[in-house]
């Protein structure tokens, strides 16, 4: 039987407003779907990153919603955009919004980082082509983004480069060379968006090692800089709409983010970011957090 | 062996890093998809004659490899043939970027060290890579490359852009013996014998291949025949010329210009352990870092001249003879 979870717009926390129905809403409920096939995928591989896995729902759901022109069925066309997930650990994240739109098998997908399995703890372009590069290794992915912009543009091709990094990446050096080199060569193309969730592996940012002021860092840099809710669909499609329309400086977008968003118990709490072990009861929880049905939570969390 | 220039072999020719620079700038329009990747030190890995041919694919970096290194995996992925030049302590500095977004990644990129070993004189210890052969060696699908002199580096150039896969190439900074002539030919993962003999084999890479020639003088001039095994592919090795060899002249001596641990010499103990064991000496430097001096100096000081070689090939042969 395939599997299908419904997803209902009214069926999430009461605080929700009632969605209308718009590239929006189809954008909300990816990223709800998202959010729910991570927990389910974390549960069953007893391991994995919820906390920044949940805070890019939404900025994946409305990259391959609305702003990235990638098909499962051309995903080596070489005309098509790339995105790279720079935050590698956020690869629940990744395989379930690529799930969502077809690259994959739903289920498969909740295989995670279990033997034999192509959906491995950090995604792999060997095992799973349309995850564009192999990351995992904080500050690569940014500078691989970089190299293919910068080869998209000696090719004159109309393709657009996204990297999707997280807070506590900007702590390696990489990053800087990567953003005083982007800027140099003028890779109006390429666009990096931060998932500012506050937090890392261990604490906040800013007992381990401070970021701010982070917008005017990037600016210093020669950045386009967008700075805004990472969590609001409708702004985050035209803040991308403007940073496709920027000349000869690469953009980024600090999207302000919630740790763990969705799942209220989880919000904030740095715990949640590392490597953790759900139980039945938590994932149970938080599936009932995110809007899930009691069927649908059972068919995420039963007979994989 | 060749017979067109046979009065050059032996003397001193261009730096195999000019070797290099020029023949990727000769190969250029052959392969239109090929960049180059620099960070700030075209004129010491020698691609300032691809900056100066095609400066529309020449790609500065800055002085940092890190970003570059990783960068040339975005190239590849779209379709470009990057070639990363730097200095081989540089390379390490960027190991894991070629481990993860190259080698990992299985893309079609190319890593050419300048400035490796001894050989790079003056500059100091901390400039003398001696670990990069050992440590680009265990990046699993890495093909790894030390050729021997300017005419071999230029064909092994047009191998690597040929070869579909990741490669370390060690060019080098000093002007470099003349071992082969204008016949000489080039082959990723095979080795072949530049002098024959049967008491004792001598494998080398890079500088010290013309060190071993030296050296098989030497020892012919007290009737010791010193077989001369240029072994400029580390991996893939060539085990089967490895076997021939260890079962033709029953010793081996292992030359490079690198640490005795990991490198061609490694390589060569691992290959022979698990097909036809024999006594082993290892040349190179022994586990230590390098210092300032003429890369002769250098050679002598640190034990991998050709008297070193010649002695070592001696050892073995004794090894050989109480063994029988």
């Amino acid at each position: 039987m395939p599997f299908t979870p419904k997803i209902i717009p009214t069926a999430g926390r009461k605080d929700e407003p009632v969605l209308r129905h718009s590239i929006e809403t189809d954008i909300a409920l990816a990223a709800r779907f998202v959010r729910q096939h991570v927990v389910a995928s974390i549960y069953h591989a007893g391991s994995g990153h919820p906390g920044g896995s949940l805070s890019c729902a939404d900025i994946l759901a409305a990259l391959f919603g609305a702003e990235l022109n990638v098909w499962p069925t051309a995903h080596d066309d070489p005309a098509r955009d790339r995105f790279v997930l720079s935050k590698g650990h956020a690869a629940p994240a990744l395989y379930a919004i690529a799930a969502h739109h077809g690259f994959c098998d739903k289920r498969e997908a909740l295989r995670l980082r279990k033997i034999g399995s192509r959906f491995q703890g950090h995604p792999h372009v060997l095992d799973l082509p349309w995850v564009e590069t192999s990351t995992g290794s904080l500050g690569q992915g940014f500078s691989v983004a970089l190299g293919m912009a910068m080869g998209l543009k000696m090719q004159r091709s109309s393709a657009r480069v996204y990297a999707l990094l997280g807070d506590g990446e900007l702590q390696e050096g990489e990053i800087w060379e990567g953003a005083m080199c982007a800027a140099h060569h003028k890779l109006d193309n390429f666009c990096a968006i931060i998932d500012y969730n506050k937090l890392q592996s261990d604490a906040r940012n800013e007992q381990i090692m401070r970021l701010e002021p982070l917008a005017a860092k990037w600016r210093a840099f020669d950045w386009a800089v967008a700075e805004i809710d990472g969590h609001d669909v409708a702004e985050l499609l035209k803040t991308f709409r403007r940073a496709g329309a920027t000349h000869e400086r690469p953009s980024v977008i600090i999207a302000h983010t919630v740790k763990g968003k969705g799942v209220p118990a989880w919000e904030n709490v740095p715990q949640w970011h590392g490597s953790v072990k759900l139980t039945r009861e938590q994932a149970e929880d938080a599936l009932s957090a995110l809007g899930a049905a009691r069927k649908d939570i059972k068919d995420y969390l039963d007979g994989l | 062996m060749g017979s067109e220039s046979p009065g050059l072999i032996g003397t001193s020719g261009d730096s195999l890093r000019e070797a290099f620079g020029k023949a990727l700038s000769e190969l250029a329009d052959e392969f239109p998809q090929l960049v180059v990747l620099d960070a700030d030190i075209a004129g010491g890995t020698g691609v300032h004659h691809f900056r100066k041919s095609h400066p529309e694919r020449f790609l500065q970096f800055g002085i940092a490899e890190q970003n570059m290194m990783a960068a040339a995996g975005g190239l590849a992925a779209v379709g470009q043939l990057p070639v990363v030049t730097t200095f081989a302590v540089f390379c390490l500095r960027a190991i894991e970027q070629a481990r993860l977004s190259l080698a990992y990644a299985k893309r079609n990129a190319k890593i050419v060290a300048s400035h490796p070993g001894l050989d790079t004189g003056p500059d100091g210890g901390s400039a003398q890579a001696l670990e990069d052969l050992a440590a680009f060696r265990a990046i699993p699908g890495m093909t790894v490359l030390s050729p021997a002199d300017p005419v071999e580096m230029a064909l092994a150039t047009r191998a690597i852009l040929e070869f579909d896969g990741p490669v370390y190439m060690r060019t080098g900074r000093s002007p470099a013996k003349r071992v082969f002539g204008d016949d000489h030919t080039f082959e990723i993962g095979k080795g072949h014998i530049v002098r024959d003999g049967d008491d004792v084999t001598i494998v080398a890479c890079g500088v010290e291949v013309a060190r071993a020639v030296e050296a098989a003088a030497l020892l012919a001039e007290e009737g010791i025949a010193a077989r001369v095994v240029n072994m400029a592919t580390i991996k893939p090795i060539d085990a089967q010329l490895l076997r021939r060899c260890s079962k033709e002249t029953g010793a081996i001596v292992t030359a490079e210009d690198h640490n005795i641990y990991g490198g061609l010499g490694g390589a060569v103990a691992e290959a022979l352990g698990a097909t036809r064991p024999c006594p082993i000496e290892f040349v190179g430097v022994r586990d230590t870092f390098g210092a300032s001096g003429e890369p002769e100096e250098l050679a002598v000081m640190f034990g991998i001249g050709a008297k070193a070689i010649a002695e070592a090939a001696r050892r073995a042969i004794k090894r050989k003879r109480r063994a029988a």
